[in-house]
């Protein structure tokens, strides 16, 4: 049975791509190595997944101002995820978002993240504000 | 949002293309807060490094520079991730240096005055009450809304830039008096003394509360915070929280009363810190088997009264065999600290003390780990050990003399 779930706010264009779920706050540069797109934080949820061309579902945010740039960084190295869906997000994550044309959403409530596993295929369309799994 | 004449005319590009492409930015993510309108800015702080910034943030500033963007308001850079000065165990990119040289260069071009401190409210401008800014540091952010009682979100990347540029912000988040407002309730029952312990208390606060829309009000402080303990604690939440202020009752200008700084709005926890939970956090970190480990003193930058009372720990004693010991701080720091003699005091135990940058943003700093064998990073900063963990050090959060004890001795206490 396919999913539709509810965002409260949301910016970009429609994407459709796997998603990486997280169990905790993701930060670029707490958690990220840049220059291979993969989660290299010892102990992360996610340590050793690569974020690379998935939607990442992210309940919460940490830190840290290094995702204003660090989303543009990884767009041009080709290592970027193709949109970024948030129970809780910071400005931070927005303005970087915004610069790398990544669609970005937050409100997506706890109970909803459980329903998503990683792989999944999901429409995540910022106009409707909504994420929608396909088959 | 509503715009006025000028702000309209910047959109239309009748003020440059820098201008417009910075205010269309800007207006994107006012929209997706819900911002009204925009806010007139007295000052900005950039954060722009090669490290974060790569080869497509160099490009997009050298756009601005070529469309002859140019600051608005005073506007002072964030901490560098290059040190420039020849240091043995920092072997950094010649080609990234070059590139690091040419973004100072353009932000010079722009009108920033090239500061290269995460301390600029210690040590260069301190917004006054209800003062909106433009800062792009979360430890500089947290310490404006909630020491100095000035207005700003987190302004990263591209967006403190934008700010510079059109001198105005969107005004949504801190900005408004209705997100200022404390909503959970901290009830502190441990002694702090240490930097580490405030960070400590902003960690377990933080973590557990991971929310930038949040704003803790700490209670039951008996005794007068200094800056670098209230600088301690912000960039703890900060880090560990995503959180943009705080209130401290009876200390910080937006707290004199509890009512105050709750202003109505009812708290959603109310959470009691111990001294049993601070040391619960020392007793979380465990030591690693290693040859060769590091003790750092960053993050933030340290004031000349942090650089004091570490000359005077280390003052007659040296850096073990198998430990390295690094300091940061800004170049207007290190000039005092070098003048009243801290700097040779550190020098002579072995300390290297890196200048306009910090550590945890150090541009190679998984290769200078692995070239260096260090395994454990030992250090006062709760936000440190929080920040620097993409890099895969064993972190490990430490009172100041226990670190100063743990890098002349080498034991791992």
């Amino acid at each position: 049975m396919n999913l539709k779930l509810q965002l409260s706010r949301a910016w970009g264009p429609t994407v459709e791509a796997p998603v990486l779920v997280m169990k905790e706050g993701f930060s670029p540069r707490y958690d990220l190595d840049r220059w291979s797109g993969v989660i290299s934080r010892i102990g992360h949820t996610a340590e050793g997944q690569s974020i690379v061309g998935k939607i990442l579902i992210i309940p919460t945010v940490k830190g840290g101002v290094a995702a204003g740039w660090a989303f543009y960084d990884l767009l041009q190295k080709g290592i970027s995820p193709i949109g970024l869906v948030f129970g809780k997000l910071n400005p931070v994550m927005v303005q970087g978002a915004i610069l790398a044309n990544i669609p970005i959403a937050d409100g997506l409530d706890k109970e909803s993240m459980l329903l998503l596993r990683n792989g999944t295929n999901i429409r995540f369309d910022p106009s409707t504000k909504s994420i929608s799994t396909f088959s | 949002m509503l715009l006025t004449d000028l702000e309209q005319s910047m959109l239309d590009g009748k003020q440059g293309e820098a201008l417009r492409e910075a205010l269309a930015f800007q207006l994107e993510v006012g929209k997706f807060f819900g911002a009204e309108r925009f806010v007139p800015i007295t000052n900005a702080h950039l954060m722009g490094d090669i490290e974060v910034m790569g080869n497509a943030g160099l490009g997009l500033l050298r756009r601005l520079s070529d469309h002859n963007g140019q600051c608005a308001v005073p506007t002072s850079t964030n901490a560098r991730c290059m040190h420039f000065d020849q240091v043995n165990e920092l072997k950094q990119d010649l080609v990234e240096i070059e590139k690091e040289q040419e973004i100072i260069r353009h932000i010079k071009d722009m009108g920033a005055v090239a500061t290269d401190t995460c301390i600029n409210y210690q040590t260069v401008y301190q917004p006054k009450l209800g003062e909106h800014v433009a800062w792009g540091d979360t430890g500089t952010v947290i310490y404006a809304n909630s020491v100095l009682g000035a207005r700003t979100n987190y302004e990263g990347g591209m967006s403190s830039f934008a700010a510079s540029l059109t001198a105005r912000t969107p005004a949504y988040g801190f900005h408004l008096d209705e997100n200022r407002r404390g909503n959970l309730y901290v009830n502190v029952k441990a002694q702090l003394r240490d930097t580490a312990d405030w960070g400590a208390l902003g960690k377990i606060i933080g973590h557990s509360n991971q929310d930038y829309f949040s704003v803790p009000v700490f209670h039951g402080i008996d005794e007068m915070p200094l800056s670098d303990h209230l600088k301690h604690l912000g960039a703890s939440l900060a880090s560990y929280g995503s959180m943009a202020m705080y209130h401290v009752v009876g200390v910080t200008p937006e707290a004199m009363t509890s009512a105050r700084a709750f202003s109505g709005r009812q708290p959603d926890h109310i959470i009691e810190v111990t001294d049993t939970d601070i040391a619960s956090v020392y007793s979380s970190y465990n030591y690693l088997e290693a040859q060769a480990n590091i003790v750092v003193f960053s993050g933030p930058q340290l004031s000349i009264f942090e650089m004091q009372n570490l000359a005077k720990l280390f003052e007659g004693r040296y850096v073990a065999t198998g430990m390295h010991v690094f300091v940061t701080t800004n170049h207007a720091v290190w000039s005092d600290a070098k003048r009243l003699g801290y700097v040779e005091t550190l020098e002579k135990s072995g300390v290297k003390i890196l200048q306009g940058v910090c550590f945890y943003i150090l541009q190679r700093l998984t290769q200078i780990r692995e070239e260096n064998g260090w395994t454990n990073l030992i250090s006062n900063s709760a936000k440190l050990v929080n920040t620097i963990t993409a890099h895969r050090f064993n972190t490990i959060l430490r009172k100041t003399d226990q670190c100063v004890e743990i890098a002349c001795s080498g034991k791992l206490i």
